[in-house]
């Protein structure tokens, strides 16, 4: 979060087509390093036995969600798709609360019934973690529908893969958002592949950001590897929706190191584009060394935010272990709100 | 040779209308497309045009007359040189011509009660109005949107065409734009987006023209709307109502024609409710706005033109859950929800003719089901017959039959019956349609087989 204070409802908002400050850009370091250190920790548990069913890494794409959750204010709404545990951790949710529920225990989010895809924080404005492909963007939509009917100035960034982003339903809600003006920020990150299906292979025309304009929507298309470039584009765009102008279409490139789910050894892509992806473009290195050059950390600097990010993973990991699994009466509640 | 103009029906399920206003007087001249009337069917006002070339010579029923039959002369049309006087001819097949009402369903009344206020005890401190079931869902939505700021309507046509059907008539009047909102034809998206808006604080009634398109947004009514609670350790209430009508209405067909209430029966978060009456639809309506879960609305369009009294109070809420038992009786239980209540209440009629004595229950709810009802009746006439519109196989029938085998097994003396819609498509023939639908003849003989006679 950029300011504490509430920029006016019109005009640029506090922060907004300045640059990071040093410490902001030091912030974006931590989150990300968070997530990658958190990602992989869940990763190794996931090899242990310990998160079962379907796990999917968010490792290599958190430049995207830091970057835009930089832009974002309380009150505002975020929702995405399966792959959501840098999203919840972007959004101050608590790792430990986050990887209890990876592990199926009482002390998670979901109190163990939802699991990975399934997490929420009506407290941090997250609204998921959604297993189905698509279904967030309208349910992104609707949160923001809500926003504009109280009037609260907030917006919603609903979050997609370049593979949902050929799912009727997106195109539906663009078209809803821009004929009501909703302010809504769609992103679509696109990491190349829906599960093992490359964007070329799936996507009649490529530039996916351009999907917006038969809508009268506004897009952009950024690198999503560069946490200050996304930064800059998410100002811009939180701008633009806040001043009442209505949603945008946001394409962040980006990249996934890991395979879609654990269980999936990314045959359909060579090593090469993997190295290089990781040697040239990692959000992580690449801030590194942003720091380094402004002189903003030494070494000792870097090695204490390693320290402190390991403490808290391995805090919410012990955490996640240790932690009782639910009471076998929570089968039966949550179904149905009593009346 | 004078020719007959005839009322003319001008949508599936109209059987009479009102001759609103006539747009030519006697002598007029007129030709093929000339606006000869305006007629207020069930859903909306239209324009009645000329198909035959000539003069109108006589008009047989006056402006504002209301309860035209269909196929009913309403004007004679001359040929040049005719005079006034001349008898009209058969109207040749090519005139207006109206679609036969289906056999067994109740022409909708808009006069005559059916059933008599004392049989309601839910508001038994109010006064009673006569109400379309139309204009109960009306006055329920109208009323919960004065009491919460956050309720809205959403769908296709509700606003400034004033509903497909007529039921959200006259409220983007007095809630305007932001509140009675018109959606593009986009059910999957417009379904996510309700889901959307109760998770952040609003309670949406969502409209479906009718549950058959409900069909394009089913993964967001049970994936998203159902499951979320629970997924999210019980954070996440949605509250929402899908309402709009469910079942055959006339002459539509198969695609058009399916009764849903076993689809969405089945899936734990949800709350699945079936109005007969005007009564149930006010009371169960505002129930479902009220209630913090996803609710689906049942409705059924043969029943929306039918009149019914209605407790006259804001304050007429019915409780979601409960049955209501619309005709004691001792001998053999009818279970029934939605337009198959008054089928079933006919056939308890025609029973009593016969000697046996029918109860007859009004489910109103389908889940939750009132089993504690059922079993009660079960345990009393130790004999049951489901009635349901929908097809047997995985069935409300089915389900009840197995509640009373689990729960009454020793108190029943006849296997229970199941009347069901047949086990095919609907079938768009006249004849056809009737024999997939359940008729009252088939309830009264699943009762006389329930009872051995």
């Amino acid at each position: 979060m950029t300011s504490k204070k509430a920029p006016a409802r019109k005009g640029p908002a506090a922060g907004s087509n300045t640059a990071p400050t040093t410490d902001e850009l030091i912030k974006y370091y931590k989150d990300m390093l968070l997530i990658r250190r958190f990602e992989e920790r869940a990763g190794q548990l996931y090899g242990m036995g310990l998160i079962g069913g379907f796990c999917h890494l968010y490792i290599g794409q958190e430049a995207v969600v830091v970057g835009l959750q930089a832009c974002a204010k309380p009150g505002d709404t975020v929702v995405t798709s399966y792959r959501d545990h840098g999203h919840m951790l972007a959004c101050a949710m608590d790792p430990k609360g986050v990887m209890a529920e990876l592990t199926g225990r009482a002390t998670g989010y979901s109190k163990g019934k939802g699991g990975s895809m399934h997490m929420f924080s009506r407290e941090k404005g997250f609204f998921g973690g959604h297993g189905i492909v698509g279904a967030q963007v309208p349910i992104g939509t609707g949160l923001a529908f809500a926003h504009k009917y109280k009037g609260d100035g907030g917006l919603c960034v609903a979050y997609m893969g370049d593979g949902a982003f050929n799912q009727g339903q997106v195109y539906e809600s663009l078209n809803m958002a821009s004929l009501w003006d909703l302010p809504v920020l769609y992103v679509v990150e696109n990491n190349k592949y829906g599960m093992g299906t490359s964007v070329e292979r799936a996507s009649a025309s490529t530039d996916l950001a351009s999907r917006g304009q038969p809508y009268n929507v506004k897009t952009m298309s950024i690198d999503g590897m560069d946490v200050v470039a996304v930064r800059e584009a998410g100002m811009e765009a939180v701008e633009y929706i806040r001043a009442g102008k209505g949603p945008v279409l946001m394409e962040a490139k980006t990249y996934r190191y890991r395979g879609h789910s654990m269980s999936d050894p990314a045959k359909y892509r060579t090593k090469e584009e993997l190295q290089k992806m990781r040697s040239e473009h990692d959000p992580i290195e690449q801030l590194r060394h942003t720091l380094i050059s402004m002189k903003a950390l030494d070494d000792d600097g870097f090695k204490a935010i390693d320290k402190d990010i390991k403490d808290v993973v391995m805090a919410a990991a012990d955490f996640a272990q240790t932690s009782p699994e639910p009471d076998v009466s929570e089968l039966w509640t949550d179904i149905i709100i009593a009346a | 040779m004078a020719l007959d103009i005839l009322m003319p029906a001008l949508s599936p399920t109209m059987t009479e209308g009102k001759l609103a206003k006539w747009l030519v007087k006697e002598g007029d001249v007129v030709t093929s497309g000339t606006i000869l009337a305006e007629i207020e069917t069930d859903k909306a006002t239209m324009e009645f045009e000329a198909v035959d070339e000539g003069r109108i010579g006589k008009i047989l029923v006056a402006e504002g007359t209301e309860n035209v039959a269909v196929n009913a002369p309403i004007a004679t049309l001359l040929a040049d040189g005719e005079a006034a006087s001349s008898a009209p001819r058969a109207a040749p097949a090519a005139a207006a011509k109206a679609e036969p009402a289906p056999m067994g369903v109740p022409a909708p009344v808009s006069t005559a009660p059916v059933l008599a206020p004392a049989a309601e005890t839910e508001a038994q401190n109010s006064t009673w109005k006569t109400q379309t079931v139309r204009e109960a869902l009306r006055d329920a939505m109208a009323e919960e949107m004065r009491r919460n700021p956050n309720v809205f309507l959403m769908g296709e046509e509700v606003g400034q065409y004033q509903g497909a059907y007529k039921i959200s008539q006259g409220l983007l009047d007095e809630f305007g734009e932001k509140r009675v909102v018109d959606t593009p034809i986009t059910e999957h998206g417009f379904t996510g987006l309700g889901v959307g808006a109760a998770f952040g604080g609003l309670v949406p009634i969502i409209e479906f023209m009718t549950f058959n398109f409900a069909m394009q947004a089913v993964d967001q009514i049970i994936n998203s709307a159902a499951k979320t609670l629970y997924m999210s350790g019980g954070q996440m209430g949605c509250p929402i109502v899908f309402r709009g009508p469910n079942g055959a209405a006339a002459r539509v067909a198969a695609q058009h024609s399916q009764c849903y209430a076993s689809w969405y029966a089945h899936i734990p978060g949800l709350k699945v409710v079936a109005p007969w009456s005007a009564a149930d639809a006010k009371g169960l309506l505002k129930a479902a706005i009220r209630d913090p879960n996803p609710v689906i609305f049942l409705e059924n369009e043969i029943l929306y033109g039918q009149s019914f009294p209605v407790p006259d109070t804001q304050d007429f809420v019915l409780p979601i859950g409960q049955a209501k038992i619309e005709r004691p009786g001792k001998d053999v239980t009818l279970v029934a929800f939605s337009i198959m209540v008054g089928k079933a209440l006919k056939a308890a009629e025609e029973l009593a003719a016969q000697g046996i004595d029918a109860e007859v229950i009004n489910l109103r709810s389908i889940r939750p089901l009132d089993t504690a009802t059922i079993l009660a009746s079960v345990k009393k006439t130790n004999r049951c017959v489901t009635c349901e519109e929908g097809w047997a196989f995985s069935g409300i029938g089915s389900e009840i039959a197995a509640t009373i085998m689990e729960e009454a097994f020793d108190y029943l003396d006849a296997p229970v019956g199941r009347v069901a819609g047949k086990d095919v498509p609907m079938p768009y023939a006249a004849n056809l349609e009737v024999l997939a639908l359940p008729q009252v003849q088939d309830i009264v003989d699943a009762a006389k087989a329930a009872c051995y006679r």
